[in-house]
C-alpha cells in the first residue's frame, strides 16, 4: 500500500470528454478520468480499440478533436491541448516521458548509449561533460546496463537492452508522468519479466505516475493500480486493477479476462 | 559584353537575392530560403556563393576568389574568370585590396576591415542535418531554440575520441540565438568569425542564405570541462616561416618527403615579399 501522505491533494492529470475522430470513424470518444500523483493507470483493450490513439492524444502527439487534457503545473491545472507548442514541447522534455513500443522509435540509433541518456540533460542546458556522463552511467546502472556499454550504440544492443535504455533516457530528467505504449511488446517472456520487475521498482522508487497502454493483462496486473478497459474507442469499464480483473462486469472485459492462456 | 546582363543574373533575380541578404543580415545566423537559380556550373562548385557575389557586385568592386585559402586552384580560377567575363570587374589576389572576397573553406589570415565583404560557398547550411534528418523538425528546433542535440554531437566526439574531434564546420552560436554552420572552414578560423567585415553565406543547392553582420558575437559551442580549442599543425610555413597561420601539408616525393605551407597564398606571398624566409624557402630576390 502507498503512504497516503505523499499524495498531493489535487490530481496530476485530468482528462475531460476527450475524443478523436478519423473522418467518420471513431478513434476514441468520451474519455474522462483523473490521475493522481504516484498512481499507475493501465489501459487495456484489443487491437484497434483506440488505446494508442488515446495515449497519443494525452501525450500531445495527436491533436484531439474534443475535450481537455489538464496537467498540474505548480498547483494549477493547465490545458495542454490549447497550450502553445513551445510550452508543450518543453513539458514533454521535462515533466513528461514517452516510452515507445519499439525502442528504435524512441532512441537515436546512431548515437551512443551515453549520448542517448544525456540528450535530455543537454536539452535542458547541461554543459558539463563529466557531470552528464556520470549521470548517464548512473542511469545505465539503474536499468541494469553494464558501465562498459556506455559508448556502444543501441544498434549493438539486444531488444530488451534497447527497451531498458529507452527507459533510462526518458527517466533521467525525473519526469512526473510517464506514458508507455506497450513497453513489453515484442520481447520474449523472460526479458519481459525482468523489464516489468525493473519498471515496477523504478515507478515505486521515484513515485512516478504512469499511463500504460497494453494488451497484456499480466503487465497491468503487476504494474497498474487502476485499469481502464477500452473497446471500439469507448471506455467500457474502469476500476481498481484487481477488482476489474477478478470480477469483470462488462461482457467484453469478461471475454478478455477469460481469454488469457493458462500455462 | 552585351550578351550578358551585368554579373550574369537578371536584375529581378538580383533583387530577390538582395532581399534575402537583407533579411539574413537583420536576423544573424538565420537561414533565409531563396529561389536559387541554375548557374553555369555544377552544384558543389559554389553556386550559392556565386549568386550572392553576382547580386552584390558593382562595377567599382575589386573581386578576389579563394579556394582553401589559395587564389590559384581550379575553383578559384574559374569563378574569378567567370566574373571577369560577365561583370568586367577588376580582380585581385591581394586580400587587402579586395572589396568582395568569395571563399571556400577558409577565412583569409589578414583581418578584414570595414567595407570588405566575405562571401562563403556553403555545401550544407543546416548544422543539425546529420543529427535530425527531418527538415521540418530542424526548422522547429531553430525556431524554439532547442539546441540540446548539437551538444549530443560534441558529446559523441568526446566519448569516442577523448576530445572534441570536429575540426571543420564547427557549430557556432550567433549573437546568443541561432546555431549556425560556418561552412567547412577549419575550426582554426572560428575565432575570426567575429570580424569587421560583412559575412554572407550562400548554399545554392540547399537554397539558403545566411549572414553575420560586422562585429557580431559568434561563440563556438563547447562543454565547460572541454572548452573550444583552435587547432593547427605545430610546424611553421616552410616558405615564409609563419608560425601562426593555418598550414597545408604538401607531399613532395614518394619517400616520405613533405613540406608545410600557408594555406592562404596571398598571406604567404606578402610575407615572402617582406623578406621572411622559411626552412625550405628561397629568398625573394634570388627567385
Amino acid at each position: 500500500m502507498k503512504d497516503m501522505s505523499d499524495i498531493g491533494t489535487g490530481p496530476l492529470l485530468r482528462v475531460e470528454g476527450l475524443a478523436k475522430f478519423y473522418g467518420a470513424r471513431v478513434g476514441c470518444e468520451g474519455v474522462a478520468f483523473d490521475l493522481y500523483p504516484g498512481e499507475v493507470m493501465g489501459i487495456v483493450g484489443e487491437s484497434g480499440s483506440g488505446k494508442t490513439t488515446l495515449l497519443n492524444c494525452l501525450a500531445g502527439h495527436l491533436a484531439p478533436d474534443e475535450g481537455q487534457v489538464l496537467f498540474d503545473r505548480a498547483g494549477q491545472l493547465v490545458d495542454t491541448v490549447t497550450m502553445s507548442e513551445p510550452e508543450r514541447r518543453m513539458l514533454s522534455r521535462t515533466d513528461w516521458a514517452f516510452v515507445h513500443q519499439h525502442a528504435h522509435e524512441g532512441l537515436r540509433m546512431n548515437v551512443s548509449a551515453g549520448g542517448n541518456v544525456g540528450e535530455r540533460l543537454m536539452g535542458l542546458g547541461a554543459r558539463h561533460y563529466g557531470t552528464i556522463r556520470e549521470q548517464a552511467v548512473d542511469w545505465l546502472g539503474r536499468v541494469e546496463i553494464a558501465e562498459d556499454r556506455v559508448d556502444d550504440r543501441p544498434t549493438a544492443f539486444s531488444g530488451g537492452m534497447r527497451q531498458r535504455l529507452q527507459i533510462a533516457r526518458n527517466l533521467v530528467t525525473g519526469p512526473r508522468l510517464v506514458f508507455m505504449d506497450e513497453p513489453t511488446g515484442g520481447l520474449d517472456v523472460s526479458v519481459q519479466a525482468r523489464l516489468l520487475d525493473l519498471l515496477r521498482g523504478l515507478v515505486r522508487e521515484m513515485g512516478l505516475s504512469a499511463i500504460i497502454v497494453t494488451h497484456d493483462l499480466a503487465v497491468v496486473r503487476l504494474l497498474a493500480d487502476r485499469l481502464m478497459v477500452m473497446k471500439s474507442g469507448q471506455v467500457v469499464e474502469t476500476g481498481l486493477t484487481d477488482q476489474v480483473l477478478d470480477d469483470p462486469q462488462h461482457e467484453y472485459t469478461q471475454l478478455l479476462v477469460s481469454s488469457v492462456l493458462q500455462v | 559584353m552585351s550578351e550578358y546582363n551585368f554579373a550574369y543574373l537578371d536584375e529581378q533575380t538580383k533583387r530577390m537575392i538582395r532581399r534575402a541578404l537583407l533579411k539574413a543580415l537583420a536576423i544573424p545566423g538565420y537561414q533565409v530560403p531563396f529561389a536559387s537559380r541554375e548557374m553555369p556550373m555544377p552544384y558543389g562548385w559554389g553556386t550559392g556563393g556565386v549568386q550572392i557575389s553576382a547580386a552584390i557586385l558593382v562595377p567599382e568592386d575589386r573581386f578576389k576568389v579563394i579556394d582553401q585559402g589559395a587564389d590559384d586552384t581550379t575553383n578559384a580560377v574559374s569563378i574569378r574568370r567567370f566574373f571577369e567575363k560577365v561583370a568586367e570587374v577588376e580582380t585581385t589576389e591581394k586580400t587587402a585590396e579586395a572589396t568582395v572576397i568569395q571563399t571556400r573553406h577558409r577565412i583569409p589570415e589578414r583581418d578584414l576591415t570595414e567595407g570588405q565583404v566575405l562571401v562563403y560557398q556553403v555545401p550544407i547550411p543546416e548544422p543539425l542535418r546529420f543529427l535530425e534528418p527531418s527538415e521540418v523538425e530542424t526548422r522547429k528546433m531553430h525556431a524554439l531554440e532547442e539546441y540540446g542535440l548539437m551538444h549530443v554531437k560534441l558529446y559523441e566526439d568526446i566519448a569516442r575520441h577523448g576530445e572534441i574531434a570536429t575540426s571543420y564546420a564547427y557549430p557556432v552560436k550567433v549573437e546568443g540565438r541561432y546555431v549556425m554552420d560556418p561552412s567547412p572552414i577549419p575550426k582554426f578560423d572560428n575565432p575570426k568569425l567575429e570580424m569587421a567585415g560583412i559575412q554572407l553565406f550562400g548554399a545554392g543547392r540547399e537554397q539558403r542564405i545566411y549572414a553575420i553582420p560586422p562585429h557580431t558575437q559568434v561563440v563556438s559551442l563547447d562543454f565547460e570541462d572541454y572548452p573550444f580549442q583552435r587547432m593547427k599543425a605545430p610546424q611553421c610555413c616552410d616558405l615564409c616561416g609563419a608560425g601562426e597561420s593555418y598550414l597545408d601539408e604538401v607531399i613532395t616525393d614518394d619517400a616520405g618527403g613533405r613540406m608545410y605551407v600557408c594555406s592562404d597564398t596571398d598571406f604567404c606571398r606578402e610575407r615572402r615579399e617582406a623578406g621572411h624566409v622559411g626552412a625550405l624557402g628561397v629568398a625573394e630576390d634570388a627567385a
